[in-house]
């Protein structure tokens, strides 16, 4: 009796999990062959941590403005709310609809922008 | 691109019936008026201002209910409920919310009120002492308080899962930062908003998997569509009986059930005592509300399951609550202790499965709540140099020094302790009275138990206060402001009324058990 292992719940997830395998197999073996295959001749220089091609700074602990963590809040709202546009797209051209989720998305917007209001009336755009 | 039209032909706008949402729209609405007045109103004027448009917001969202269809209805693509239990629920966290408000916006007690002005200058350094010596203060609790209370009137009437896990984020982040905001104490505050943080994040997560195995099950996150599948017995009954066990740990977080009490007395102790006394009274109310849904709207069927479960956890959460209350050396923390046998109590009403026992809930949810308001009201009137003066010592002679303030305090404890002709007594009675219908006896036998020795703690505050020698460290009373007389004379009026004459508040949540599904 052949069983088909996609019908069941969790079967679904088995391509899934064969892709996952595939790929750690892949990329282990192509690491571990390149340890192999290579000369290891290491120096200070090839040791340091590769920063674009500038000297690397001193140190893996740094300190950052705390402003930046108002502008990064700020940034990922707006982010993750714009992707609430994207089934509006599929939804505002048809007949009849043009006005109304015009309208609906209006509100959405200006209660975003009502963050953005109060956040800017507290000082919190201003770098200084 | 042919796919992505039709796909977008299929979708039909929900229709919204505007009427019967109109309280959670009105409450909603003032909420964003509220930050607009925050952002430019001049800094003099946000006081008075935010206090009446919250009021007003709240009275307003009050006499809208009044006018909504009482027949039972479902909205906005059935994901809202609008039916009788619901608009119960709603209305109590109107009222016991615009009492809360009243306690928030108490200035004169201290000068500049409850809250700290700047919330993020370090506790102890050389601003903050500036900053508590200025009256200088905040309204962002104004904002903050009206979302909450829309989001636990969403939360109540909330008919599928997703919805009632967006009500539940909209009430909770404004309380974990109100939390936070103490004047006095702030090392302790913050303390209690960040655990309160984190232990609700956590229970959030639980509600969030919950709904995602629920959605594994029934293909579906409605509660009609979930009932629907239990009932025909299809899917894998694993993922409904984990995704049920996860959702109903999340709310037993929220309603501070044991085992997941523990952040409720290091939360009500650091809190801002009118954040304390909103928590007790209004986050209960929604908690309780989306637990009553869940379990009757969504789950009945499978109350063979989930009911011997949750007796005992109702067992187990009035023996924690009464027994750990007798230890406690703090009022704040014996009151949440107290708040959670009561959370107690009120599950096994809720246990009854029958329509008593949903209408005893409702009355005790009320009766419960006006008492607890009461009495972190008057928690708040006794202080000294340092703010609030909440140990137990500190309220020996009490009842020498400011007879009335003791003597409304003492009604309060016998109302908790259940003595007759209180709003306990009937509350409790009726509780009892509609699980031993239900055929629940362990619970009604435990919490018969539990409230004598919940009496004890009670009793001997009343005890400090006029029969113990005033010491060294005696506080004073302030005198109430009009807001704090206000919310006392509430208290104690509804506290009286529910006990002498609790028959048209009975009759009224007899009628209000109704749910749609």
């Amino acid at each position: 009796m052949v069983v088909d292992v996609t019908s069941s719940y969790l079967g679904q997830y088995a391509s899934l999990a064969l892709m996952l395998l595939v790929g750690v197999g892949f990329i282990s073996v192509s690491l571990l062959a390149n340890r192999f295959l290579r000369p290891a001749t290491p120096g200070a220089a090839k040791l340091s941590a590769y920063e674009c091609g500038v000297d690397a700074v001193e140190g893996d602990w740094a300190r950052s403005q705390i402003r930046y963590y108002v502008y990064g809040y700020m940034y990922l709202l707006f982010a993750v709310e714009a992707i609430f546009l994207f089934p509006w797209i599929l939804a505002f051209d048809l007949p009849g609809m043009l006005v109304r989720s015009a309208v609906e998305m209006g509100i959405f917007a200006a209660l975003l922008a009502l963050g953005l209001l109060y956040a800017w009336r507290k000082g919190v755009l201003r770098w200084v | 691109m042919l796919n992505t039209v039709t796909l977008a032909a299929d979708i039909k706008a929900p229709s919204m019936n505007y009427e019967a949402l109109a309280p959670m729209l009105i409450v909603f609405g003032a909420g964003c008026a509220s930050v607009l007045v925050e952002a430019f109103a001049p800094r003099a004027a946000r006081h008075i201002v935010q206090t009446v448009l919250t009021l007003v917001a709240l009275i307003a969202g009050f006499v809208a209910l009044l006018f909504v269809d009482r027949d039972g209805l479902k909205t906005a693509a059935d994901a809202i409920a609008i039916d009788t239990t619901g608009l119960f629920l709603q209305g109590t966290i109107l009222v016991l919310g615009l009492v809360s408000v009243l306690l928030i916006a108490e200035r004169s007690l201290t000068p500049g009120g409850e809250f700290v002005a700047h919330a993020a200058v370090a506790p102890g350094s050389t601003d903050d002492k500036k900053l508590t010596a200025s009256v200088y203060s905040q309204t962002e609790v104004f904002p903050l308080t009206l979302f909450a209370i829309a989001g636990m009137m969403l939360f109540v009437t909330a008919n599928d899962l997703l919805v009632m896990f967006v009500a539940l984020e909209v009430f909770s982040l404004p309380l974990y930062l109100l939390c936070g905001l103490a004047r006095r104490r702030r090392l302790l505050s913050q303390e209690a908003a960040l655990k309160y943080f984190l232990l609700g994040a956590f229970a959030s997560a639980f509600f969030l998997y919950g709904v995602a195995l629920m959605y594994g099950y029934a293909g579906a996150v409605d509660f009609a569509s979930i009932h629907n599948a239990v009932q025909a017995d299809r899917g894998d009954e694993t993922l409904l009986l984990m995704g049920l066990a996860m959702l109903i740990i999340g709310l037993l977080f929220k309603a501070g059930l044991a085992p997941f009490h523990s952040w409720t007395p290091d939360v009500y102790q650091g809190a801002p005592t009118p954040v304390t006394a909103f928590m007790s009274a209004c986050t209960k109310i929604a908690a309780f509300g989306g637990i009553l849904r869940l379990l009757y709207v969504g789950f009945g069927e499978l109350k063979d399951d989930w009911r011997p479960l949750l007796i005992g956890v109702a067992i187990l959460t009035m023996l924690v609550g009464s027994i750990l209350a007798v230890t406690q050396q703090d009022l704040k923390r014996l009151l949440a202790y107290s708040s959670i046998a009561n959370a107690g109590f009120l599950l096994t009403g809720a246990l009854a499965m029958n329509k008593e026992g949903v209408s005893s809930t409702l009355f005790y949810l009320v009766a419960y709540g006006f008492t607890t308001l009461g009495a972190f009201a008057v928690v708040m009137l006794v202080r000294d140099a340092d703010g609030e003066a909440t140990h137990l010592k500190r309220w020996a002679g009490l009842g020498r020094r400011s007879p009335i303030i003791a003597a409304v305090m003492t009604f309060f404890m016998l109302a908790f302790a259940g003595i007759p002709l209180t709003s306990g007594f009937t509350s409790k009675f009726a509780v009892f009275s509609a699980a031993l219908a239900g055929d629940a006896v362990s619970p009604v036998i435990v919490g018969v138990i539990a409230s004598m020795i919940l009496a004890f703690p009670y009793l001997r505050l009343v005890v400090l206060m006029y029969v113990t020698e005033p010491g060294e460290s005696g506080a004073d009373v302030h005198v109430p402001g009009a807001f704090t007389s206000a919310a006392l004379t509430l208290g104690v009026v509804a506290t009286l009324l529910l006990g002498v004459a609790p028959q048209p508040l009975l009759d009224l949540a007899e009628q209000a058990s109704q749910f749609v599904r």
